[in-house]
């Protein structure tokens, strides 16, 4: 039996229900030849509002903003003319406290700047410090510091990921990623106590040599943690949401990246072939073997791509390096600059001496300066340090490479929507904590 | 590569027969191979170069104020330098007064694969400005805001140089100086009753405001202060 459909909706400028508590509907107004008529606004409809601007304020708290971050955008309509960032809440003066703390007391500062991204802080510190001091580290060391700079990459990357696709709509990856970062975590925790404040390293070592079970555990991640990655990428790689939501946005081409002082991931997916470990290495990263992923666009979906590929390569570095990983001393045989084994502490003279000496003063490093980066999950994490020859750092400066990164909003919003800053946002990878310090 | 695009590879100015990059080791504290961007410099320049020394293998050059804009424009432009990433501007303040404060830039050249570290020595008496390089470098835009916020350093230039880290109206001084104590100016008590009894609507500046046309329509009194970013309350 045929039949016709007649479309109604709920009648606009009213409560849209009826004095009975029913929605009330009415008959969409259609011609004699039965197409839709555009009824005439209501008596007392919003005017005409091209080119007045709005100001909208998102943050400080705000779930999207990963943190304490403010942003003040103009919009005309839906559409961004201006973005005025506002950073600072998270300010906690770690380069001043530095002024006042041996260098060994520093590192548990850097666990809490990028908090994410802990374990390798904490060698690209202390790698500035020997630089400072001198010092030439153990070869198992070199390997163990890979280990941790990689590990802590991947959770960086995993929370990145994670929250990212929170903030896009997808929740389910979220989970995925959150549940291989627990098992680093229980790695990490297994290797030296803690988990996210790991403070994993000290000026010329480590705070201690990875446990027995350790190498098998980290194999069996290796194992499996490339098929959650395949996982993630089948779920949302090519997957029309997160296409659309990606594609496009925040653009910056390769010169206008580099210009801009963007680094890590984010330049890489602008095409700038740029790895601090392949350009400027440090811990022999030139005798691993592993690529460096460069996108083309630069949007936010490359930066996507260039993240997902950096983890399975972290996974590739993480093989040889426990491939190679050799026997021998963690830490130097230098016991002026590195604690000697507490049982010893209690009695050996010698040992007592210099482990009074290093607490209570602390080692001295040449007059001089240093600046050593790294290529953290964020980009070029760069520590300068200035010595005067004392025991505390006349100077410590921290390059934060997610700062740098995001005083490029302003240039990647341009002419976005609204929605799509915060895919913007989240595609920059900030951790205010780094950014604030 | 469809669009015409062209990836920029660090390292592709040295040409294949420069050495594959590797870990420096045993590096010494002073002396060395100084980069050969410093010789290139000096004949460049004469004597606005005052100094060039290697320090833990990175090269410190020292340039006279007058002339920093022209050097870092020369070694971004210079085919031959290409310093094209700008990776930090900092200050420096000894614990030693008599030392004068010195502004310091970390340069990099991807194409050649090299690093500078370009200083200004503050001398004693004058007054605390340098050049900004916003106009070369993009990047250097929050890293000269921040610079100006902890030292106080006034980059002349920047198009936007307004306190970045602490807000707009700190008035404790510059905290990374040697001469502010590390618990702040202010007692704990001070800080909160300074804190209570900010005015909300200085949260957003004057700037800020006008967008919204909302400027025009506070009092006049508190356009005044928003103006001069004064606090109110008491």
């Amino acid at each position: 039996m045929a039949t016709t459909k007649r479309t109604v909706e709920v009648q606009l400028s009213t409560s849209g229900i009826d004095a009975e508590g029913r929605p009330q509907r009415v008959p969409l107004t259609v011609d004699e030849a039965g197409n839709v008529v555009t009824m005439a606004p209501p008596d007392g409809a919003e005017p005409d509002l091209a080119g007045e601007h709005m100001l909208i304020n998102i943050g400080p708290q705000h779930p999207a903003t990963h943190g304490v971050l403010r942003l003040v955008l103009e919009l005309d309509g839906e559409t961004v003319v201006r973005c005025i960032p506002h950073i600072g809440y998270l300010h906690c003066g770690f380069e001043k406290m530095g002024e006042y703390r041996q260098y060994n007391q520093i590192i548990p500062y850097t666990d809490r700047e990028d908090y994410l991204n802990s374990p390798g802080n904490n060698v690209a510190f202390a790698l500035g410090a020997e630089r400072l001091f001198g010092i030439e580290i153990t070869e198992r060391c070199k390997v163990l510091r890979v280990i941790a700079s990689e590990l802590s990459r991947i959770i960086s990357h995993l929370v990145w990921l994670g929250t990212t696709c929170i903030d896009i709509g997808a929740y389910t990856p979220f989970l995925w990623a959150f549940q291989q970062r627990e098992e680093v975590y229980e790695m990490l925790e297994m290797w030296i106590g803690a988990r996210l404040t790991t403070t994993i390293t000290r000026v010329g070592g480590m705070g201690a040599d990875i446990p027995d079970e350790f190498p098998n555990k980290l194999r069996a991640f290796l194992h499996k943690f490339p098929k959650v990655v395949d996982e993630i990428d089948r779920v949302i790689t090519r997957n029309g949401i997160w296409v659309g939501r990606t594609v496009g946005l925040g653009a910056m081409s390769p010169e206008e990246a580099v210009n801009y002082g963007l680094s890590g991931p984010m330049v890489r997916a602008s095409g700038v072939a740029w790895d601090m470990r392949k350009d400027f290495p440090y811990l022999d990263y030139e005798t691993y073997d592993f690529e460096v992923p460069v996108g083309t666009n630069g949007d936010v979906y490359d930066r996507f791509l260039v993240r997902m590929e950096e983890l399975r390569q972290s996974t590739r570095i993480l093989a040889q390096a426990l491939d190679r990983l050799p026997d021998g001393p963690v830490n130097i045989d230098d016991h002026r600059v590195i604690l000697p084994p507490k049982s010893k502490a209690t009695s050996d003279m010698e040992s007592m001496i210099h482990h009074f000496k290093q607490v209570m003063e602390g080692p001295r490093p040449p007059i001089g300066e240093c600046y050593v980066a790294v290529e953290s999950p964020k980009g070029e994490k760069g520590y300068y340090m200035v010595s005067d020859g004392s025991s505390k750092p006349v100077r410590w400066r921290i390059r934060p490479p997610s700062f740098v990164n995001l005083s490029a909003i302003p240039r990647m919003v341009e002419g976005h929507l609204l929605s799509d800053v915060i895919a913007i946002n989240a595609s920059i990878d900030i951790v205010m904590g780094e950014i604030d310090r | 590569m469809s669009n015409g695009f062209t990836p920029v590879i660090a390292g592709s100015a040295g040409g294949t027969n420069a050495p594959a990059p590797a870990t420096p080791k045993n590096i010494p504290n002073r002396g060395g191979t100084p980069n050969p961007s410093a010789d290139a410099l000096r004949a460049q320049f004469g004597a606005a170069i005052q100094r060039v020394d290697v320090v833990w293998g990175e090269t410190n050059v020292y340039v006279e104020r007058a002339r920093l804009h022209d050097v870092i424009q020369w070694l971004h432009d210079d085919a031959g330098q290409r310093y094209d990433y700008l990776s930090d501007v900092t200050a420096v303040e000894f614990r030693d007064l008599e030392q004068p404060m010195e502004v310091v830039w970390h340069l990099r050249s991807l194409p050649y694969r090299r690093f500078l570290r370009v200083k200004i020595v503050l001398e004693k008496g004058t007054a605390l400005e340098v050049p900004s390089v916003w106009d070369v470098y993009k990047g250097a835009d929050w890293l000269e805001r921040e610079c100006y916020d902890m030292f106080g350093i006034a980059f002349v230039g920047h198009p936007d140089l307004r306190r970045l880290l602490m807000w707009e109206q700190y008035k404790e001084g510059y905290p990374l100086r040697k001469d502010f104590p590390a618990r702040g100016r202010f007692s704990r008590s001070e800080q909160l009753r300074q804190a209570l009894a900010a005015n909300p609507e200085a949260r957003y500046s004057k700037e800020e405001l006008s967008i919204a046309d909302a400027f025009e329509d506070l009092p006049t009194d508190m356009q005044r202060r928003l103006g001069t970013g004064e606090r109110t309350g008491e």
